[in-house]
């Protein structure tokens, strides 16, 4: 396949800002170097290949759109948003603080964010609104009755956790999106396997994600979501699918990249001078 | 001195949600960006002409309240002006985190019609009223609580709403029923004035909703007797026309709220934690008291919470004897 210097390219990305994101955590000594590490690969896959937007116009009304619904997964995506040019670097300095773009939880306040995250279980939801919009065309003035189906200004990705889909509001999206066959909304599924406390399996076994969204009309596919050219396939697929929605169920491990980390208790854990060293040795190029 | 737009008799009753969906009509065919959701809440004889004529633009999402209000975000950030409607209790119940999180606090263009608040509809009992709504809404920052008095307000405060950019509470009685209409159609409605329907000098009702007209009826029957009532119109909840209150505080002496909702963080608590800063004055609040509605006719539950003009006359009475006392 063509697609090897490509996958290489976004693997080296992903490791990168996986090695940055340790910095913006410090700076809160705390950090969500779990569920970050997790959805790296789809979040740099996302932002630095398939998604369409354009830096230098954040608010640009044909933007794909990213909605991270496990809105605590934040420094992986404010490191990245600074890699595409949202905001300077220097600026991963303030996270955290009072007053800063950067809040402890994806905010809209940071250009390149288009959902403030933090009460976890809606952002899906906000998906829908999101995508459906994408097909009612009818923002300009004066216009009634546009045209509903082809074709959507824009695709809409939202990243969801698996903790966070024990929340009954997710499968209330679910079933909205395939109601109204939005095709252009992709949810994948960050499925770690931890959550806050402990293993998902053992909090609330959500069984197979994998026939829940098939059972609400989506289409489905399973792949390693740290597996950077699986992840690179799975969103092209995406958007070969027509009028269903489509779910990416990515199977990850929580805080993939620094093997004393990975699976652990990491959800949100103490970042010392020492776990920025050893990350960032496990993460060299 | 009384409001201009006073109809002369009140003989004449609306309703206010029917008042509410030809506006949405109008405000659709004339922008494109208007958009009406329901959680599978009817949307009336006037909403179904909306459904006709922009189907694409009309979203019924089944009973899911929460989806309901982020999915309207999500379409006020692709650039809509969605309207949501469902039973408020549901709305403010189930949808208090969405409500807060996604529209209040990314101050989403989201238009939240809550409907069948209050306790003034029997049918459907305690499960399906509402009294708390204005307390909690209250305490979210940035929104604009609307509370209309009648189908003329209400229809006004539809275009005002859908005018005003940011999120907006719409505070809407009993669909099902016909509520008196106390003004004319030529009122000059304005988002945070709360209109004075009457002058007086002795006391100040200020009222909220459909109990505005009642409040009315007690001022009209209180003249005879010497006793002079201004009448305050607080059709905006937040922002509270504070210098409105404050001039009936200074000028009346006197305050007794009126409220379909709880007394507890209701209007009735807006007035008090405002008056005990700026201008204390003796304060009455009628109200539900701290209690939930009953099933019955709304005439039955009306009286049931006492909510009716005799008690709100009562307090009148009552916050004048006060007031003389105080003066002793």
């Amino acid at each position: 396949m063509g697609n090897d210097a490509l996958v290489k390219d976004l693997e080296a990305k992903a490791r990168k800002l996986r090695r940055e994101s340790l910095s913006v955590m410090k700076e809160m000594g705390a950090g969500w170097l779990g569920g970050c590490f997790s959805e790296a690969d789809v979040v740099t896959a996302l932002l630095f290949y398939r998604m369409r937007h354009d830096s230098t116009k954040p608010g640009w009304p044909e933007r794909d759109r990213l909605i991270v619904s496990k809105g605590h997964a934040c420094e992986i995506v404010y490191t990245a948003i600074a890699e595409a040019g949202y905001v300077p670097k220097e600026e991963l300095k303030t996270y955290s603080h009072t007053g800063a773009r950067l809040q402890t939880h994806v905010n809209i306040r940071t250009p390149g964010i288009d959902y403030s995250g933090g009460s976890l279980g809606l952002g899906l939801s906000f998906a829908v609104g999101s995508a459906g919009g994408a097909y009612m065309h009818a923002v300009d003035a004066n216009r009634t009755a546009p045209s509903r189906r082809y074709p959507a200004k824009y695709r809409v990705y939202c990243i969801l956790g698996d903790g966070e889909s024990n929340e009954g509001q997710v499968w209330e999206a679910a079933a909205s999106a395939s109601h109204h066959r939005l095709d252009n909304l992709t949810a994948i599924l960050d499925h770690n396997r931890f959550q806050s406390t402990g293993p998902t399996a053992k909090k609330l076994d959500m069984l197979s994600f994998a026939d829940k969204f098939r059972s609400f009309g989506w289409e489905v596919r399973e792949i390693d979501g740290n597996d950077m050219r699986a992840v690179v396939e799975a969103l092209d697929w995406a958007v070969t699918v027509r009028d269903k929605p489509q779910a990416i169920i990515a199977h990850t491990v929580k805080g993939k990249g620094v093997p004393s980390f990975e699976n652990t208790n990491c959800h949100f854990m103490k970042i010392t001078d020492e776990v920025v060293r050893i990350g960032q040795e496990a993460l060299k190029d | 001195m009384r409001t201009p737009y006073l109809r002369a008799k009140r003989d004449v009753a609306e309703n206010l949600y029917a008042a509410h969906n030809r506006a949405l009509v109008a405000l659709a065919r004339r922008d494109a960006r208007i958009v009406s959701c329901y959680g599978d809440f009817p949307p009336g004889e006037v909403g179904e002409i909306f459904a006709k004529e922009c189907p694409d633009r009309f979203w019924d999402v089944g009973i899911a309240e929460g989806h309901l209000i982020t999915n309207a975000a999500g379409l006020a950030a692709a650039g809509f002006i969605p309207f949501t409607h469902c039973h408020g209790i549901f709305g403010v119940g189930r949808a208090y985190n969405q409500i807060r999180q996604n529209v209040a606090y990314d101050q989403r263009n989201v238009k939240i019609v809550l409907c069948n608040c209050g306790v003034i509809w029997g049918g459907l009992g305690p499960s399906h009223q509402l009294v708390e709504d204005i307390a909690a809404l209250r305490a979210v920052p940035k929104l604009t609580i609307l509370s209309p008095s009648d189908a003329v307000s209400c229809e006004k405060a539809t275009y005002a709403a859908a005018e005003h950019l940011g999120p907006v509470i719409l505070r809407l009685p009993s669909t099902g029923d016909a509520h008196t209409t106390i003004y004319t159609n030529d009122l000059d409605y304005r988002i945070g004035k709360a209109i004075c329907v009457r002058e007086g000098a002795d006391a100040t009702i200020l009222a909220t909703g459909i109990l505005v007209a009642d409040a009315l009826t007690v001022a009209e029957e209180l003249e005879p007797s010497g006793v002079s009532v201004r009448v305050l119109d607080v059709h905006t909840i937040k922002p509270l026309d504070e210098e409105a209150v404050i001039a009936a505080a200074r000028e009346t002496g006197a305050l007794i709220t009126v409220e379909d909702a709880s007394i507890l963080g209701g209007l009735g608590g807006a007035i008090s934690e405002l008056t005990a800063e700026r201008w204390p004055v003796v304060v009455r609040r009628v109200g539900v008291k701290d209690r939930f509605g009953e099933s019955g006719t709304a005439a039955q539950v009306k009286a049931d919470c006492q909510l009716t003009a005799p008690f709100i006359r009562k307090a009148v009475e009552g916050i004048l004897r006060d007031k003389v006392q105080r003066m002793k």
